[in-house]
C-alpha cells in the first residue's frame, strides 16, 4: 500500500494521462471536497470582507466571528421546505440546477494545480474549458423557462445574452494567449492546460506580460468578460436583486437554491482558475528566474507554512480582543481551536516532502484567491450596468479591442 | 380603485409580422425597490417599457380622515406617520398651518430651532435617499455610510425630543421642549463630521463611470412637464426652475439665512441627484448659520389651553425634502377641525412616473422610482 502510494507520488503524468482510474477518482474527491470547502469560505470571506468595506462587522453571533455561519445557513437550507410552483414544469424546474452544478463542477477534471497535480490533461483543454462552462447558460435558461413566471423568465433572457455575448470577447483573448505558446523553441502550440503553464515556464514569463502591453490587454479583456460570465456585480443582471428580485432563481427554495449558489461560486473558481492558468502562470511562484538558486527556493518553499502561521497569529490576536465576559467563554475557545489548527497545518507544511509537494498548489490557490478578492471588491464598489449598457460594452469595447490585440499578438509573435 | 387591467394597446408602428404580445408584469407591492408597498404595473415589450400604472394604497392608513375625530393637539403626532423619514418637516408644515389659522407666531428662538431640526431631517432624508437610490442601481456600499452618517441626525433627535423617527418635535405655537445642554456644540459637531462625508459620497459615484451612464439621460422631465403636473421639489428643480418654498414664501426662519437654490438643467436622474447633493450642502450652511445667530428668549407663544381656531380655511406649504408639503385645513370653530386635507409631495410627485419612464428599460423604472425619493407612507396617508 504503502509502496503504492509512494510509486504514485513518484510518477510525473496526470492520473488521467496515465490511465489510473483509482487515482483519478481520488482526485476528484479530492477536488470536489476541496471546491466545497471552497464555496463554503467564500461565502463567510465575501460576508466579512464586504461588512468591512461597509463600516459593519457581517455575521459575528454563530461561532466566532461568524466562522460557523456558512455552516448553519447550509443546515437552514437543507432543512427548508422545497417549493415548487404549480405551474412550473416540474421535470425541467429539478434539472435546472443540477445541469448547472455539473457544470460548474466538470471543469474542474482539466484545472492543473500543480504539473502533476489534475485529474487529466486533455490536448484541447482550454477548448474543454471554455465549452462546458459556458453550458451552464443552458441551465439557466431552463430554470428561467421552468419556473413559468416573468421575473425568472427575464432574468433567464438576459441571462443567456449576456453569456452569449461575452463568451466570444472571452474567446478571443484565449486565442492570443494560445497564440503566445506557440512561441517555444519547438513552435508548435497547445491548448492543453498544463502545456500553457509550461510554455510559460520555458518562455521565462508569465503571458500577461509578454508583448508587454499586448498581453496586459488581453488578460483585461478576459478579466471583464469573465465577470460578466459569472454573472456578478457589476453585470449581475441576471439576478439584478433590485429589479428582477432574484432573476432566474426567483421560484428557487431550499435545497435547489444552494445547488445554484454553489454553481455560481464554483464557476466564479474555474474562471478565474483559466484566468490563472493563461496569464498568471498557473501554478509557478513569482519570479522564479529573477530570484533563483537553492536560498530563494527555500525561502519561496516556505512561503506556505508562514502564511497559515500568520492566519492562525491572526486568530490568536483575535483571542485577545474578544470580550472578557464568560458569556463569550464558548466562543474564545473556539477561536483558539481554530487558531491551533491553522498553526498546526502550517507547521505541517514546513515539512520538507509536504511542503515541495504542496507549493505548487498554494501559488495556484493562492492566485484564485486574490481574484475571488476582486470579485468581492467589484461587488463592493459598482453600481450595475443596464442590459444595453451591458451589451455595448460587449459588442462595441471588449469584442473589437479582442479583435486588436489578437491581431497584433499574431504580428508580435512573426516579428519578435 | 381602477381596474388594474391594461387599457394600453401596441400602437400599429409597434406591431411586427410576428405574432407577439407584450408582456405585462406587476411589480411590487412585494418588491425591494419600490420602497415600500407600491405596486406599479408594467407593459413590456422585452424590456422595453410600454406603459405603467401605479396601484396605490397599501398603506392608505385614513390620516385625514382621522384628523376630523382628533383635536388638533392630538392630531399633531399623526402628521409624523406620513413622511416618516421626514416627520420634523410634517410636523413643522402642519404646526405653522395652525398656528398661521389661529393667528399666532411662534417666537423667534422657537423659529430657530424648527429650522434647525428641519435642516438636520432634510439631511436625514436626503440621506435615507442617497443609500436606496444607489442600492436600486446597484452600489450596494453607499447605503450604509448614509446610514452610519445619518445615525448621527437621529441621535440628535433622540436626545432633543426623546424619539428618534416619528420626532412630534414641535408644537402649535412653538416648541415644548428646550434645547438640551450642549446642543449646539454637538450639531456644531455633528456640521464638522458630515462635511467630509458628502464628499465621501460624491467620491463613489458623482464620476463613476457606470453610475454617470445609468442616470444621465434617464427618467428625463421637462420643466413644462413638471409644472403641469405639479411635481415640485428636487424633482423639478433639477428641471430647471428655480422653485423653492423657502425662498419663495419664506416660513419660519428662513428668510433670514443665506443659502443658495441649486437648480440643474436637463431634468435627468443625474441632474436631480446632483441637486439632492448640493442640497444637503446648502442644508449646512442654513444650519451653520441658524446655530450662530440662534436667539435668547421663550420658546413658546401665547396658546390657549384649548385651541379653538375661528371659523376659516388656510392653506399652508413648507418645502419639505421631498417637494411642497402642504396643508389644507378648514375650522369649524369647534376644537376638532372640519377637514385636513394634505398635499403630500410624494403622490404628486409619483404622478411624473409614467411620464418618465415611456421606452425606457425596465432597470430605469426602478431608477426612477428611487430618483423621484417617494415615501409610500406619504402617498398613501
Amino acid at each position: 500500500m504503502v509502496e503504492y502510494i509512494k510509486s504514485y507520488l513518484g510518477s510525473s503524468t496526470t492520473p488521467g494521462q496515465a490511465g489510473n482510474v483509482f487515482w483519478a477518482s481520488v482526485y476528484i474527491l479530492l477536488i470536489f471536497l476541496g471546491l466545497s470547502v471552497a464555496v463554503i469560505a467564500m461565502n463567510w470571506l465575501e460576508r466579512k470582507i464586504l461588512a468591512h468595506m461597509q463600516v459593519r462587522l457581517g455575521p459575528m453571533r454563530v461561532g466566532p466571528h461568524g466562522l460557523l455561519q456558512p455552516i448553519a445557513d447550509a443546515i437552514k437550507l437543507l432543512i427548508k421546505e422545497d417549493i415548487m410552483p404549480s405551474q412550473a414544469d416540474g421535470f425541467v424546474f429539478w434539472v435546472a440546477p443540477i445541469v448547472v452544478v455539473i457544470t460548474a463542477f466538470t471543469v474542474f477534471i482539466v484545472v492543473p494545480f500543480g504539473p502533476t497535480h489534475a485529474v487529466t490533461d486533455m490536448n484541447i483543454g482550454v477548448l474543454f474549458m471554455l465549452g462546458v462552462s459556458s453550458l451552464s447558460v443552458l441551465g439557466i435558461v431552463m430554470a428561467g423557462w421552468a419556473s413559468n413566471s416573468h421575473y425568472p423568465l427575464m432574468g433567464a433572457l438576459r441571462s443567456s445574452a449576456q453569456m452569449v455575448s461575452y463568451e466570444i470577447a472571452m474567446g478571443l483573448a484565449v486565442v492570443s494567449a494560445v497564440l503566445m505558446t506557440s512561441l517555444n523553441a519547438t513552435g508548435t502550440g497547445t491548448l492543453s492546460m498544463i502545456g500553457i503553464v509550461q510554455s510559460q515556464q520555458a518562455q521565462q514569463v508569465w503571458f500577461a506580460f509578454k508583448f508587454f502591453p499586448l498581453g496586459l490587454i488581453a488578460f483585461f479583456v478576459f478579466a471583464v468578460a469573465m465577470v460578466a460570465e459569472t454573472n456578478r456585480a457589476p453585470f449581475d443582471l441576471p439576478e439584478a436583486e433590485s429589479e428582477l428580485t432574484a432573476g432566474f432563481h426567483t421560484e428557487y427554495s431550499g435545497f435547489r437554491w444552494s445547488l445554484f449558489f454553489l454553481a455560481e461560486y464554483s464557476a466564479m473558481i474555474a474562471v478565474s482558475s483559466i484566468a490563472v492558468t493563461l496569464w498568471l502562470g498557473g501554478w509557478l511562484r513569482p519570479f522564479p528566474h529573477l530570484l533563483s538558486g537553492s536560498t530563494w527556493d527555500l525561502v519561496f518553499s516556505l512561503l506556505p507554512g508562514a502564511t497559515f502561521l500568520l492566519l492562525g497569529l491572526m486568530a490568536f490576536v483575535g483571542v485577545f480582543r474578544m470580550p472578557k465576559h464568560p458569556y463569550f467563554r464558548v466562543q474564545t475557545i473556539g477561536l483558539a481551536g481554530f487558531g491551533v489548527i491553522l498553526g498546526l497545518i502550517g507547521l505541517l507544511l514546513f515539512l520538507p516532502p509536504v511542503r515541495d509537494r504542496i507549493q505548487d498548489i498554494f501559488w495556484f490557490s493562492a492566485k484564485v484567491a486574490f481574484f475571488m478578492y476582486l470579485y468581492i471588491w467589484y461587488r463592493g464598489t459598482f453600481p450595475r450596468y443596464r442590459f444595453d449598457q451591458l451589451m455595448k460594452v460587449g459588442w462595441k469595447v471588449l469584442l473589437p479591442v479582442g479583435i486588436g490585440v489578437l491581431i497584433l499578438t499574431a504580428v508580435a509573435g512573426v516579428l519578435l | 380603485m381602477s381596474d388594474p387591467t391594461f387599457h394600453l394597446e401596441l400602437q400599429e408602428h409597434e406591431k411586427t409580422f410576428l405574432d407577439s404580445n407584450e408582456l405585462i408584469i406587476n411589480m411590487g407591492p412585494q418588491h425591494p425597490a419600490t420602497h415600500g408597498v407600491l405596486r406599479v404595473i408594467l407593459k413590456l415589450d422585452g424590456e422595453k417599457v410600454l406603459g405603467t400604472e401605479c396601484v396605490i394604497g397599501y398603506l392608505h392608513r385614513g390620516v385625514e380622515k382621522i384628523a376630523e375625530h382628533r383635536t388638533y393637539t392630538m392630531f399633531n403626532p399623526y402628521v409624523d406617520r406620513m413622511d416618516y423619514v421626514a416627520a420634523v418637516s410634517n410636523g413643522l408644515g402642519y404646526c405653522e398651518s395652525v398656528e398661521k389659522l389661529l393667528n399666532v407666531e411662534a417666537p423667534p428662538r422657537a423659529k430657530y430651532i424648527r429650522v434647525i431640526l428641519a435642516e438636520l431631517n432634510r439631511l436625514a432624508s436626503h440621506m435615507l435617499w442617497l443609500g436606496t437610490h444607489a442600492l436600486d442601481i446597484g452600489a450596494i456600499t453607499p447605503l450604509f455610510y448614509t446610514f452610519r452618517d445619518r445615525e448621527e441626525i437621529l441621535k440628535i433627535f433622540e436626545k432633543y425630543c426623546g424619539a428618534r423617527l416619528t420626532t412630534h418635535a414641535f408644537r402649535i405655537g412653538g416648541c415644548l421642549y428646550e434645547t438640551y445642554e450642549g446642543f449646539e456644540r454637538e450639531v456644531k459637531k455633528f456640521l464638522e463630521f458630515v462635511t467630509p462625508k458628502i464628499g465621501e459620497y460624491e467620491e463613489l459615484l458623482t464620476t463613476n463611470r457606470i453610475w454617470v451612464e445609468r442616470t444621465k439621460g434617464v427618467g428625463t422631465i421637462s420643466a413644462k412637464d413638471c409644472v403641469a403636473l405639479g411635481v415640485t421639489g428636487p424633482v423639478l428643480r433639477a428641471s430647471g426652475v428655480k422653485w423653492d418654498i423657502r425662498k419663495a414664501q419664506p416660513y419660519a426662519a428662513y428668510g433670514d439665512f443665506d443659502f443658495e437654490i441649486p437648480i440643474g438643467q436637463s431634468g435627468d436622474t443625474y441632474d436631480r441627484y446632483i441637486v439632492r447633493m448640493e442640497e444637503m450642502r446648502q442644508s449646512l450652511r442654513i444650519i451653520a448659520q441658524a446655530i450662530d445667530r440662534i436667539p435668547e428668549g421663550p420658546i413658546m407663544a401665547k396658546v390657549p389651553k384649548v385651541i379653538k381656531p375661528p371659523l376659516g380655511e388656510i392653506y399652508h406649504s413648507i418645502e419639505a425634502p421631498k417637494g411642497e408639503l402642504g396643508y389644507f385645513i378648514v375650522s369649524d370653530g369647534s376644537t376638532q377641525p372640519y377637514r385636513v386635507r394634505v398635499r403630500p409631495p410624494s403622490f404628486v410627485n409619483l404622478q411624473a412616473l409614467d411620464l418618465m419612464v415611456r421606452d425606457q428599460l425596465v432597470a430605469d423604472v426602478i431608477a426612477v422610482i428611487g430618483t423621484l425619493d417617494i415615501v409610500l407612507g406619504e402617498v398613501d396617508r
